[in-house]
């Protein structure tokens, strides 16, 4: 294949992917977008592959057969409820496979002079700088995801200091490396590979758990640029527009993320929000009141004699894997004419848009499931709001009280509504470390307990009771 | 009795805690009272806090409880109201105790009901005679920890309701408006005077009916309650505000009333019932609508007069009665809680169990005038009369409401950055960029710049319930990272320019191959209804 023909093939992948991206605008479309992406992939591997450049076929294919039936699994077997692990050890994947690129293209001889090897060799160093975090910042995100690390943030004494360190620490080797001729720079290349990983390894260690969706999102973001990064080294356009996508994808969601925390990116990357510092400024306005519980078939007689419910979910929801149940409930209550409809926060769960995945998997119709903006005026018209699972995502202080360290962060307004029972395990705070004044209010009840046993009580009990199936 | 004795006395009996065993449930002799104090229900849960219940014989029969219901849950029937009074050590009763009652009852006991001590001094000096002591529910004191067993509202809600009914069966027409092959009907309209427990159960249930509810109230406080149940709420541009102690209203001035009057009497030709709930405490209940306003109202309309046991809101009521004035139905009755007595037993058997089981249950009974809700509630202790209680400093019957939402408010003022900022930092690298990269860099910058704006634009569209699909769909597309590893694996297959380049197809493909088969797998699960 000619190289004009190459970059023909390029531009028609290019355009494959964006219109990939563009075909998750709505539900729809999604699944025709998926398909543009893989298309988009054959072309570019076809191509690549027919171009005079790539002769190695046994070894391409001794790499790719194996790698293609192991993504195929991962993919059939991953539950969705694991669905952030398996984004984030992707990510570790992309990460990896920049610093692998970024050093054989290191290694691989070179005919550029002046100041275009310069260009080229600064390319190399950050490719890999920016893979190297990528790497060791997602593996240690699966690993808190999977529980295998404490979801705790990480509080190292002088951490910005460390993070400072690190950086300059790979400027400095930087200087070595740009000065040594031919490979000899591989040395210094190296050490702030290890460094990179290093610092990717300390700057998620130190985000707590429920600002994982922002993590993963940032992680997403970096592993674009690693590609764009690898696509100046190579000169190849197709990466660079491949990675500036995915670059500016993740920039997105993190940004989207961040807002609806009402949290600066820099406040969440440099971590360790949720430590109980900020709770005792608030302790001026304690929450009044008391606290009323209420048992699963009281609950269920709130829910069958209710005409507007909302149903809001969090991760509570996902760990207790109630979310099937859930979706039964809906269905029987909905049978029986009562209007039931979900309301998500952007942040609930651990990946942007997780809580949909997981009420699509227990097959509750996606149209019913809203939005946070698209909801929250309707809380006033709903005789009955149940809230699974989450607790800061749904704390009036939020708005109430500016002293508090949530305040300002929009929140679904649950308390508006005639009755809010609060699933719950018990009285502890959120991820945020804040009292929730909403346990207290006169319209509220508690329902303690495990998520999944007490959603199941629920549906026993309105079975037994349903109008519609006593018929 | 001086002060002195009494805080004695409340020191003294504060201490001892006496394990009391025996609840005793008799027959309301009252005329026309048909609600029980233990319904079987309340009754079993109060077996439950460890209590022996004795029920006088046909106590529930009027509320539709038959003794075989409460012997079904272990309560012991008694033939007769001596042999109850003589054995039980707590007696639960609704109304207070009338003068035979009183001769029957034995020194020493413990009675819970309502007794009204403002408007009963003699009763109280009966009851102290007897040793007697003495749990007034209307004297509950009204704060938030105590409104599961504030009877008087619980009351207040079912006679609320009863009112809209006994409305509507002296109400010639629907409540609710209906367009009919006969002709139109308009609705109903309705006036609720006073919106307290009472006005508001009644504002709900007329709102149900269909009608269309106006309600007034001199606190300005209970607007928002109003309209939350759909009313509409009537205003006097007035600056005076109605709230008085424990959240009841207080008298108003003079031309607060006449400006009040004006409204009603305007109101009155136009509404076709009108209830009144108005009550100040411990005052006669003040008269709002006149003889006038009474004969302006149209043919067929109706009065229901929830205060007229304190006398009456309207200056025509005759309390129990209903009667006709002109073509106006005036309703005076008083027993309207107790023509539910089946609902009415159960709330206020239900108070009863909480107001118990605060006081320690069977095992620690105490009577804690410590606390502040018994020591309220309490009017006579073994014989002494110690009503009314000392002010406690919080009058406020709801709960402190964190004070009115602030939208935005906590918003940060954001740091204004300064505006050439922005453009240098762009600006800057872009100039050097210009300056010193060759040509061959500028092409790949500038591809790599508008596919980022590219990327922008498009994702800002994705729907957020799509986000996760998003990640791993662009995770996939990340793989194309293996593009580079394929450059580099034509070399001689030890040198370790190929491992490398081969080891990074392998993980990108699996990048590849995972995410697009997990991105389909996830968008095939989004079903629309």
């Amino acid at each position: 294949m000619t190289s004009n023909l190459l970059t023909v093939a390029y531009i028609a992948a290019s355009i494959l992917f964006i219109l990939s991206l563009a075909g998750l605008s709505n539900q729809e479309s999604a699944r025709m977008g998926n398909v543009y992406g893989i298309l988009g992939m054959v072309v570019a591997f076809v191509a690549t592959a027919a171009s005079s450049v790539v002769t190695g076929y046994t070894t391409l294919l001794g790499a790719i057969l194996p790698a293609v039936v192991i993504g195929a699994f991962l993919a059939s077997r991953v539950a969705m409820t694991s669905m952030p692990e398996l984004v984030a050890i992707l990510h570790s994947f992309v990460g990896l496979a920049a610093v692998l690129v970024g050093v054989a293209n290191y290694l691989g001889d070179s005919s550029l002079v002046g100041v275009e090897e310069t260009i080229h060799k600064l390319e190399i160093y950050i490719g890999v700088f920016i893979g190297a975090v990528t790497f060791t910042g997602s593996i240690v995100a699966f690993g808190k995801l999977r529980a295998i690390i404490s979801s705790k943030p990480l509080m190292l004494p002088g951490r910005h200091l460390l993070n400072i360190g690190l950086l300059l620490g790979s400027i400095y080797l930087a200087f070595s490396y740009m000065q040594s001729e031919g490979t000899g720079g591989l040395k210094p290349l190296l050490i702030m590979a290890v460094l990179a990983g290093i610092l990717g390894v300390h700057l998620v260690a130190a985000i707590g758990g429920a600002d994982m969706p922002v993590v993963i999102s940032m992680l997403n973001s970096y592993s674009g640029w690693a590609a764009a990064a690898a696509g100046f080294m190579l000169s190849n356009d197709l990466l660079i527009v491949t990675g500036a996508l995915v670059g500016s994808s993740g920039a997105i969601l993190s940004i989207i993320m961040c807002k609806a925390m009402n949290r600066s990116f820099i406040s969440v990357i440099l971590g360790g929000f949720g430590q109980g510092t900020s709770s005792s400024q608030s302790s001026a306005q304690q929450p009044q009141g008391e606290v009323n519980p209420i048992d699963a078939q009281a609950t269920a007689e709130l829910l069958y004699s209710a005409k507007n419910v909302i149903i809001t979910p969090g991760y509570g929801m996902a760990v207790a894997q109630a979310q099937h149940p859930v979706s039964e409930i809906t269905k029987l209550l909905r049978d029986n004419g009562v209007k039931v409809r979900f309301g998500i926060h952007p942040v609930a769960g651990r990946l942007p848009g997780h809580m949909n995945v997981l009420l699509a998997e227990a097959k509750v119709p996606y149209d019913i499931v809203l939005e946070m903006d698209e909801i929250n005026e309707d809380f006033g018209e709903t005789d009955v709001v149940l809230v699974i699972g989450a607790n800061d995502t749904v704390n009036p202080s939020a708005l109430e009280d500016p002293g508090s360290p949530i305040a300002g962060m929009p929140v679904l307004e649950v308390w508006h509504a005639g009755q809010v029972v609060v699933m719950k395990r018990g009285m502890s705070s959120g991820y945020a470390g804040v009292d929730n004044p909403l346990f207290y209010k006169e319209n509220t009840r508690m329902l303690f307990g495990d998520a999944k046993k007490n959603v199941d009580a629920i549906l026993v009990s309105l079975r037994e009771n349903s109008p519609a199936l006593a018929r | 009795m001086t002060i002195a004795t009494q805080s004695e006395a409340i020191t003294r009996v504060g201490e001892q805690a006496k394990t009391v065993k025996r609840i005793g449930i008799p027959k309301e002799l009252y005329p026309n009272e048909a609600r029980v104090a233990a319904t079987p229900e309340t009754a079993e849960k109060l077996h439950k806090l460890g209590f022996e219940v004795l029920v006088e014989s046909g106590a529930g029969i009027a509320a539709n409880f038959s003794d075989e219901s409460y012997q079904k849950i272990n309560a012991q029937i008694l033939p007769n109201a001596e042999s109850l009074w003589n054995s039980a050590d707590i007696i639960l009763k609704v109304r207070a105790p009338l003068e035979d009652e009183l001769e029957k009852m034995p020194e020493g006991k413990t009675l819970i009901s309502f007794i009204w001590p403002a408007q009963n001094p003699e009763l109280l000096n009966a009851l102290g005679a007897k040793k007697a002591t003495v749990i007034a529910m209307d004297s509950v004191p009204r704060i938030s920890r105590a409104q599961k067993l504030d009877a008087l509202s619980s009351m207040a809600n079912i006679a609320g309701y009863r009112a809209v009914i006994e409305a509507a069966e002296n109400f010639g027409r629907f409540f609710t408006g209906q367009i009919t092959a006969a002709g139109k009907v308009p609705p109903a309209k309705v006036l609720i005077i006073g919106a307290g427990v009472a006005g508001l159960a009644a504002l709900g249930t007329a709102k149900n009916l269909g009608a269309i509810v106006r309600a007034f109230d001199t606190r300005p406080v209970v607007k928002e309650q109003v309209e939350s149940l759909g009313g509409e709420f009537l205003e006097l541009v007035f600056a005076e505000d109605g709230t008085g102690e424990g959240g009841y209203a207080k008298t108003m001035s003079k031309e607060f009333i006449e400006a009040e009057m004006a409204l009603f009497a305007a109101q009155a030709k136009e509404v076709d019932i009108i209830i009144t709930t108005a009550l100040i405490p411990g005052k006669p209940a003040p008269k709002l609508i006149t003889e006038a306003m009474v004969s302006s109202m149209k043919a067929g309309s109706v009065i229901v007069d929830l205060a007229s046991e304190q006398g009456g809101n309207c200056e025509l009521t005759k309390p129990g009665e209903i009667y006709k004035y002109n073509d106006v139905t005036i309703v005076g009755l008083t027993d309207l809680p107790s023509r539910m007595a089946s609902q009415s037993s159960q709330l206020y058997g239900t108070n009863l169990w909480h107001l118990l089981k605060d006081m320690g249950g069977a095992e620690n009974y105490r009577v804690d005038l410590e606390d502040e809700v018994i020591r309220g509630a309490t009017v006579l202790h073994e014989g002494e009369i110690i009503w009314p209680a000392p002010k406690v400093s919080n009058p406020s019957p709801t709960p402190v409401k964190p004070a009115a939402v602030v939208h935005g408010a906590p918003e940060k003022t954001p740091k204004k950055a300064n505006p050439w900022l922005v453009p240098l930092l762009v600006i800057g690298p872009l100039l050097l960029v210009g300056l010193y990269a060759p040509a061959s860099f500028l092409s790949h910058f500038t591809v790599f710049v508008l596919a980022c704006f590219v990327g922008w634009q498009v994702i800002w569209n994705v729907k957020p319930a799509l986000h996760t699909p998003l990640m791993s769909v662009t995770n996939a597309i990340s793989g194309i990272i293996i593009i580079g590893g394929m450059l580099q694996i034509s070399g001689p297959l030890n040198s370790p320019i190929t491992i490398l380049g081969a080891i990074a197809i392998l993980i990108g493909t699996i990048n590849i191959s995972g995410g697009f088969l997990v991105t389909q797998r996830m968008l095939k699960m989004f079903q629309r209804d």
